[in-house]
């Protein structure tokens, strides 16, 4: 007795039931992926029904042509035959599935236990935050530690870096960043002009844009924008470059070594940083006073030496001085933040991104929130 | 080179094994001669041609290039899910199949981080075996890996090409699996940046004309004569 499930001319699957406690298997035509190949469920049902059934077996010589289609097909059905105490007879399949069923049947399954971690629900996920924000702090005043005490050996000339190395950071964090600091700072600069001049000219007091623009920018604005560009460009770079160093085993090597990484590789980079913001600081100042100049000479009529007069009246040094501070602090603040970012990366490239990513958020973070420290301070302090 | 052959290109560091690999699957172009596979002359195809002739091959490359935002099920998935009909169960059927004969199963859910180099090499296979190749291309297989894996991938190398009459072609460097597993070769040379020699890797060992083959295949030891 026989019944065929599929036509004749494709792939097919029949059962031969002339043996009431086997089931033979009959299979025949292509059985390829791409074809659409019988679902399992059609035998299950069969090997699912029978009464008495103890064994199954197969003919395979109407089969065509096979790939991976007959080995996934045969490895369920081999499954559920398993599952059910059932013997198969399978040295009528060909030689090939044979073999390679065996090899995928060699290693036995990895245990559920050893698989990766299980879906937190709401609570432990505020709970893991929550560890994990405690864990994050401790490793970044560690970090902090460890690199205020590289920086007092370099003052004793212990600490070891390539000199090289540094004047190379110190022309990508500074010359190099001129460009977009320059096109930020002047647009920022008019944007705080045109603001400016839009109150002042209700009380006729046009000219105290110089006052504006010159005090804004130069004391809070050149700081901050410089601060943030710096977090976006060379803070993510800080945290790519010593990240993607912890992935090939870069960072590895000069532990082994007992090289330490905050002196090697930390230390340039906050020297660069914090030698440049300043210089950096001072010009995004500059190019601020200049676009308000343009502003108020070509939109509301005032000589570049009257502006110029203007500005140098409201600016004084605390002024200056103030505005570097911030901008030191902001590059301490972005060069530590890209450099732990780069040292906590995983050890993959996804993993690069994700300290990247983290490293330009935490440095804006934390100028924020420095920000408003100083400002406090300086409140209190009356500067 | 003949269907259902093992083919080893082999030679010592820096001699071009990689590149020459690199520019069989259509990574680079040849400044110089041309690739045929069947009929088609590769580079002389237009992209139609040349991706459905990529789609009859199958890469394992040196350092498993898995995708890491994906988990291993993705990661041979993808293919099936570009290139077949398949619905996601039988996808997920032929990928936890692909996984098992490889010595993976019950690592659909891991990612590469998670796993060791070995484990990196056989998710790779099992990705490059995803849509059933014809011609298997490996880059260093057994490099970086312990005597029993670089021994299993030996054999399942076979086993593939047995079962499923795949061409397998193998850049390598390691006489053990050279002389294991494969029935022909070339030896590309980098002094004089050319092949020197051609054959089954077992004759060359006693029989090759050029010296430097026969110690090559003899782990480095030159042979003493008189």
């Amino acid at each position: 007795m026989m019944n065929q499930i599929s036509p004749e001319n494709s792939t097919a699957i029949g059962f031969d039931l002339s043996e009431p406690a086997t089931l033979r298997i009959v299979l025949s035509g292509p059985w390829i992926l791409r074809n659409r190949l019988p679902s399992t469920a059609l035998v299950m049902e069969q090997l699912d029904t029978r009464r008495g059934l103890q064994s199954v077996s197969f003919d395979s010589s109407g089969i065509t042509v096979w790939d991976t289609g007959l080995l996934v097909f045969l490895s369920r059905l081999l499954q559920h035959c398993t599952e059910r105490n059932l013997t198969v007879d399978r040295s009528s399949l060909p030689e090939g599935v044979r073999a390679l069923l065996n090899l995928a049947a060699a290693v036995p399954e990895v245990g559920q236990s050893s698989a990766p971690g299980h879906r937190a629900g709401t609570l432990e996920h505020i709970g893991n935050f929550t560890l994990q924000s405690g864990v994050g702090l401790r490793h970044g005043l560690k970090f902090t530690g460890e690199v205020i005490l590289s920086f007092i050996r370099l003052l004793r000339g212990k600490a070891q870096f390539r000199p090289a190395d540094l004047f190379l950071i110190i022309e990508q964090t500074g010359p190099n960043a001129l460009p977009v600091v320059s096109l930020v700072s002047y647009l920022v600069g008019l944007i705080l002009a045109y603001m400016g001049a839009a109150q002042l000219e209700r009380v006729g007091a046009e000219i105290y844009i110089a006052d504006l623009v010159a005090i804004g920018m130069v004391r809070e604005i050149a700081a901050l924008m410089t601060g943030v560009i710096m977090a976006g460009r060379t803070g993510a770079a800080f945290a790519a470059e010593i990240g993607t160093m912890n992935v090939n085993e870069e960072i590895d090597a000069f532990r082994i070594l007992g090289i330490s990484v905050i002196d090697f590789l930390v230390m340039p980079r906050v020297l660069a940083l914090v030698l440049m913001i300043p210089l950096l600081t001072l010009y995004s100042g500059l190019v601020g006073i200049a676009a308000g100049m343009t502003v108020a000479v070509l939109v509301f009529d005032f000589s570049m030496f009257e502006y110029y007069q203007q500005t140098i009246r409201a600016l004084d040094l605390t002024q200056f001085g103030v505005g570097l501070f911030k901008g030191t602090a902001y590059g301490v603040v972005v060069a530590l933040s890209g450099c732990l970012r780069g040292l906590q990366c995983g050890r993959s490239a996804q993993a690069v991104g994700q300290a990247t990513t983290s490293a330009v958020v935490t440095g804006i973070v934390y100028i924020v929130v420095v920000a408003s420290a100083i400002t406090i301070v300086f409140y209190k302090l009356d500067i | 080179m003949n269907r259902g052959d093992i083919f080893i290109i082999m030679g010592g560091s820096g001699c071009g094994k990689t590149t020459l690999l690199r520019h069989m699957i259509g990574l680079n172009r040849p400044q110089q001669g041309y690739i045929h596979f069947g009929e088609c002359n590769y580079w002389q195809s237009d992209e139609p041609q040349q991706a459905a002739v990529k789609r009859r091959f199958g890469v394992m490359f040196q350092g498993g290039a898995l995708w890491s935002s994906l988990t291993l099920a993705e990661n041979v998935g993808l293919p099936l899910h570009e290139y077949t009909d398949l619905n996601p169960e039988e996808i997920e059927a032929v990928v936890s199949f692909k996984l098992a004969l490889v010595g993976l199963a019950g690592y659909e859910d891991f990612y590469p981080a998670q796993l060791s180099g070995g484990m990196k090499k056989r998710a790779s296979l099992a990705r490059a075996i995803a849509l059933d190749p014809e011609i298997l291309f490996f880059d260093e297989p057994g490099s970086g890996l312990d005597p029993f894996s670089a021994k299993r991938l030996d054999d399942l190398i076979l086993e593939l090409r047995d079962s499923l009459g795949m061409t397998i072609i193998v850049v390598s460097h390691e006489p053990a699996s050279i002389l294991t597993i494969g029935n022909n070769s070339v030896f590309l040379d980098d002094e004089k940046r050319t092949i020197i020699e051609s054959g089954n890797p077992s004759i060359l060992l006693k029989q090759a004309a050029e010296p430097k083959v026969r110690a090559f295949l003899n782990r480095g030891e030159y042979e003493h004569t008189g």
